[in-house]
């Protein structure tokens, strides 16, 4: 009967790929003929200024240390750290987490008279939940300086908070411009931000690199679009109009975008978004044929980057306001955390140390603490310190990162 | 009854008593409760307080919730219309009040004075949000109500994400992702130390934060729509949703224009969501496409089907509990994993298991007289009087 | 692009374009590119339109249950047959290639079909004996879709290490695409035939399995009408049990076939979407019917990539919810209409 017959087709086809199967098994372990684990890495090459042009990395003073002068003395006070801790974005708190504790327990380890803890406040980096968690922080009367939101959006909903309670809240990760226009005297930002990264590295791209024709693409997101909007202004005509492509968070398959993309034949490609995204889309573009170089920012420097795309991403160029973890940092770091340290470690090392260098020297309230972190400046692993009086830093050096 | 029966009725003897109560004595019941509730981010007991997170602000949250989940309840659990897209609405709320007040906005109405200025603009924009909303919920409808069952429950599951991704993608009017800042809120109780009133997020030290403020006005919202729906449920139009509930063909055989019902109970219900919707935009003040995704609306679902399909004060109680838990078990960990990353999962079980052994809800609604109710159980239950025999 | 803008950055700011001059230049490769995405929502989609044709229930769980293959092809490669997760392809020949990545399907094949039957042993059965209410079910599946989600997101990580939490899983790719031949001005790479074709001969097969094979003759029966079938001798349970599980193995195929096409995309949430693309297909081309669902498969890649193109990429997804919108609002039947149960001559 024709079920039977099919059945016994079924059997025997499936009886023949299992046989296969186990004489496939038996062969040794497939060697990694040519396609070996990728060893690209992010490397740090150059950092640039607003007009794109290249600068010698500051090899003036030393970076500050937290441990001070081991003789600092302080009534029991603590330094809160909010952003994502949890969830689909927790890599990036996490990091600056790591940082700042780094930066305390040395201090701590130092200066016997004078401990100093360490709050951390998961805020999951939605705005909503920032608001009720504000409040948690703000009521604390020991809490006297912050490290974050790490998230724009979620300092946008809260930086009211801070500056009625005149608690100095420092980001290490929030880039969106239109956070320093607000008053709010109590912000700081740890880093240059989008609407400084942006025309540094489309500069970078047009002046120094030369490139004449390139696509820019966006993930749709705050930070993407903002800083996409802000590389298609500066480039101008060299923005080919042909491919402004928007893609969205989350997407994986970019077909239509590399079809337009090979459409138009530009030099280079840039995307502002996230890794998760960034690496498909290179990977797909090489496929495709793509054979410029691609460029991206501080969303895309990741390790996971490297990880998921494979031998496609070498040569890629990524621009970030963080500076490299170098030196003793990067050392102390992965001796204490066991991995490398991250996109923003080396912001929340920087700002932690600034606070308790503020408490060494005396500042133990929060308008102290704020006078301090307003007057200061002093060199960090990343960068110089100083700020103006609406919170952005005086000197705005961007970070040029290669894969290779 | 069965063990599970017995097991997942924790409320059933208190709804005995609380039905045998006459209506004043419910009324001084419910004052007290309700002054309770009031008091209760203030003088929070340990056992309930949230560390992580501060109370008030969980609480104002609930507060919002509540009032979705009983708008929700309307659609679902009156008039027995599946609607899983019922963010869409919450969105339109939200956006209408960003809209209108925000400075990103191209639609920004805020003025100097008149009913725009700020201290009033929130409060001008509520009623605005409710009809604007109520008037989406009629757009929905119309086409979508001749659908039954399954079918409507997708027709709305993809008007809420066509809602979310044109908030997303329609960047020239509502700013994309980057979200509307700096909405209106309103201005009570302004003062040297709080400039901007009670309500603005500068209010955020001690226990009357601005979260506990919240709190208050939507404590104060949820009793004025419960009275609302509790009268609608006492009604002719109550009485068809119930018909239309229970049997859609038979209610219509019986004359109950069954479609104008299920309209009426789908505007209702989103005027209510973009009631809330309002609300949440007030207190976050930023207003951005991401918080109304589907994810939100099946955790509104869950609220009403967890606290009791039809039963209003059920489904204030499965609000409190969606919003609550996370929020306590924040930060604490068990075997290496946060609590309050697994609320998906428990919530996703708590819909499986419930579904099985309880699936009408932990506080379902009683099939009861609807008018006259009470009256009529003392008649049946007083014994016959005694009559001479003929003899 | 068409229209001018006032400034840069109300333009830029991505509203809706109207580029049909983009379509007609892409015409050819957007069709292609359809094609290979419509062949796997025609494989997923599957699975809804026949669950729903027997028991009038939209399994939403089976986004998960194709996630949930996606996983098992990647086990299978990474720790049955040894490969390294790099992220770059590895070169095999096409014979041992052909051989891996079917041995894979299997395995994705064998995940998906056992988690579907689980599904409905553990969530849809027990709701069955209480003859619960439509609704009822569609909350379960809901729950369990939940469930689903998380456990690979939070759980997993602890008992396979490496495996589940928020990124997605370093991809072990084993067809480096390239371009095989042109039509007209299209490309067509090694990845795009495997696909189509791969979905062609599953799809043979299961119209073969559904109308010419006697359970598939069983399911047809209790879709049409269960208690008749239970008094002609079928046995309902059974036959449930087998539609689920055609559904899964069906389902672990596309994802075997998605993996192929998206290396990056084993993720916990990766089903979801796609999930939706799919039971729009299925509606589209007719629920309960599974040439339908088929059909419509084909059809939404299609469209959603003419979509791409007219619109604007940022508008992809809402083609989709658009198209299922418009479905049932006017044809909630779809397109070949027909139900499971119509017998055919």
């Amino acid at each position: 009967m024709r079920g039977r017959v099919a059945r016994n087709v079924f059997a025997l086809g499936s009886a023949g790929l299992v046989v296969l199967g186990i004489a496939g098994c038996n062969q040794s372990k497939p060697e990694e003929g040519g396609t070996a684990q990728t060893d690209l890495k992010i490397v740090e090459q150059v950092q640039i200024d607003e007009q794109g042009k290249e600068v010698k990395a500051d090899q003036a003073a030393d970076a500050a240390d937290p441990a001070g002068d081991g003789k600092a003395t302080c009534p029991p006070v603590s330094i809160a750290m909010a952003g994502a801790l949890n969830g689909p974005d927790a890599a990036l708190g996490i990091n600056i987490k790591n940082g700042v504790q780094l930066a305390i327990d040395k201090h701590n380890a130092a200066n016997k008279g004078c401990q100093v803890q360490l709050k951390p406040f998961d805020t999951e980096g939605d705005p909503q939940k920032a608001t009720a968690i504000a409040p948690q922080i703000v009521d604390d009367q020991y809490t006297i300086g912050l490290v974050g939101p790490a998230f724009s959006g979620e300092t946008k909903a809260t930086g009211t908070v801070f500056d009625q309670a005149g608690l100095v809240a420092t980001t290490a990760s929030a880039t969106n411009p239109t956070l320093s226009e607000n008053g709010w005297k109590t912000f700081f930002r740890g880093l240059a931000n989008d609407a400084v990264q942006g025309p540094a590295v489309a500069n970078y791209l047009k002046n120094t690199l030369g490139y004449k024709k390139i696509c820019v693409i966006d993930d749709s997101t705050d930070y993407g679009l903002g800083l996409a909007s802000a590389v298609r202004t500066t480039l101008g005509p060299i923005a080919d109009s042909g491919c402004n492509i928007s893609v969205k968070k989350g997407d994986k398959d970019f077909s239509a975008a590399v079809t337009q993309v090979k459409g138009i034949s530009p030099d280079a490609v840039f995307y502002g978004g996230y890794y998760s995204e960034a690496a498909p889309l290179t990977q797909q573009l090489k496929d495709g044929g793509f054979t410029g170089t691609f460029v991206s920012a501080d969303g895309t420097k990741d390790p996971e980057y490297v990880k998921q795309g494979g031998e496609a991403t070498k040569g890629a160029i990524l621009s970030c306001p963080c500076g490299p973890a170098t030196g003793s940092f990067a050392d102390e770091y992965k001796k204490k955390f066991n991995t490398d340290a991250g996109t923003y470690s080396a912001e929340g090392y920087d700002l932690g140390t600034i606070l308790v260098k503020g408490i060494d020297s005396g500042a133990i309230t929060r308008p102290a603490l704020l006078d301090f972190v307003k007057n200061y400046n002093g060199q960090g692993t990343a960068r110089k310190y100083q700020w103006t009086p609406t919170g952005e830093l005086t000197t705005n050096l961007i970070w040029i990162f290669k894969v290779q | 009854m069965s063990v599970t029966n017995r097991l997942l009725a924790p409320g059933d003897r208190l709804r005995e008593w609380w039905s045998g109560l006459s209506r004043v004595q419910k009324w001084a019941f419910g004052i007290l409760l309700f002054g309770a509730l009031a008091l209760l981010p203030l003088y929070t007991p340990p056992f309930l307080d949230t560390p992580g997170i501060s109370f008030g602000g969980t609480l104002a949250q609930f507060a919002m919730v509540a009032i979705i989940a009983i708008g929700l309840n309307v659609v679902v659990g009156q008039a027995g219309l599946l609607d899983l897209g019922y963010v869409g609405f919450y969105a339109v709320g939200a956006y209408t009040v960003a809209l209108l007040t925000s400075p990103n906005s191209p639609w920004n109405k805020v003025t100097d004075t008149g009913p725009f200025s700020a201290p009033w603009a929130w409060l001008s924009c509520v009623p605005l949000a409710m009809a604007i909303t109520a008037l989406a919920g009629l757009i929905l409808g119309i086409p979508t109500l001749r659908l039954r069952g399954d079918y409507l429950a997708i027709v709305t599951l993809g008007f809420g994400e066509v809602i979310r991704l044109m908030a997303d993608n329609l960047s020239d009017i509502t700013n994309g992702p980057r979200g509307l800042s700096r909405v209106a809120f309103p201005r009570l109780g302004e003062s040297d130390k709080l400039p901007e009133g009670v309500f603005s997020n500068g209010n955020s030290s001690g226990h009357a934060n601005y979260g506990t403020w919240w709190f208050w006005l939507g404590l104060v919202l949820i009793v004025v729509i419960l009275l609302l729906v509790g009268n609608l449920e006492r009604s002719r139009v109550g009485r068809a949703w119930v018909a239309i509930r229970e049997d859609e063909d038979a209610a219509e055989v019986m004359g109950v224009n069954t479609f104008r019902f299920k309209l009426w109970a789908f505007v209702m219900g989103a005027a209510i969501g973009g009631l809330s919707g309002a609300l949440y935009a007030g207190q976050v003040q930023y207003v951005a496409p991401p918080s109304f995704n589907i994810i939100n609306s099946m955790l509104f679902l869950c609220a009403v089907v967890l606290g009791g399909q039809g039963n209003k004060l059920g489904v204030i109680f499965g609000a409190f509990i969606i919003v609550y838990l996370p929020n306590r078990l924040l930060g604490v960990h068990f075997l290496g994993i946060n609590m309050g990353d697994l609320k998906y999962l428990f919530f996703g079980l708590a819909l499986v298991v419930m579904m099985i052994f309880r699936p009408e809800g932990l506080f379902p609604a009683r099939a009861q007289l609807l008018a006259y109710g009470k009256a009529a159980r003392d008649w049946l239950r007083t014994p016959p009087v005694e009559k001479d025999p003929a003899t | 692009m068409i229209h001018e803008c006032v400034d840069q950055y109300a333009c830029l700011a991505a509203n809706i374009n109207f580029n049909l001059e983009g379509l007609r230049i892409g015409f050819w490769q957007l069709t292609i590119d359809g094609l290979s995405w419509g062949a796997i929502y025609a494989l997923v989609a599957v699975g809804y339109t026949l669950v729903f044709g027997v028991l009038r229930l939209i399994n939403f769980a089976h986004s998960e249950i194709f996630m949930l293959g996606m996983f098992g092809a990647y086990f299978a490669l990474d720790v049955i047959m040894g490969f390294t997760p790099s992220g770059n392809a590895y070169n095999k020949g096409i014979a041992l290639t052909v051989l891996y990545l079917g041995l894979a399907m299997l395995f994705a094949m064998l995940v998906s079909g056992s988690a579907a039957v689980g599904l409905e042993f553990v969530a849809y059965r027990p709701l069955r004996r209480r003859n619960a209410r439509s609704l009822t079910f569609l909350i379960t599946a809901i729950g369990a879709s939940f469930v689903m989600q998380e456990f690979v997101h939070f759980i997993l990580p602890h008992i396979i290490k490496g495996y589940g939490g928020s990124n997605a899983q370093q991809p072990i790719i084993l067809v480096q695409p390239k371009t095989q031949f042109h039509i007209f001005s299209a490309t067509v790479s090694n990845v795009t035939i495997v696909i189509i074709v791969a979905a062609l001969i599953f799809a043979i097969l299961t119209d073969f399995a559904i109308n010419r094979t006697k359970f598939g003759r069983g399911i047809r029966a209790v879709a049409q009408d269960s208690t008749t079938a239970t008094l002609m001798g079928v046995s309902r349970e059974r036959i449930i049990m087998t539609t689920f599980l055609i559904g899964g193995l069906l389902a672990g195929a596309a994802a075997l076939l998605y993996t192929l096409k998206v290396p990056q995309g084993i993720i916990y949430s990766g089903g979801f979407l796609l999930g939706i693309k799919a039971f729009s297909a299925a509606v589209l081309g007719g629920i309960g019917n599974l040439r339908g669902a088929l059909l419509g498969g084909l059809l939404l890649g299609i469209m959603e990539n003419y979509g791409q193109a007219v619109f604007g990429t940022q508008w992809r997804d809402v083609v989709a919810f658009v198209l299922l919108v418009l479905v049932l609002l006017f044809r909630p039947t779809g397109i070949l209409g027909e139900s499971l149960g119509k017998a055919r001559a």
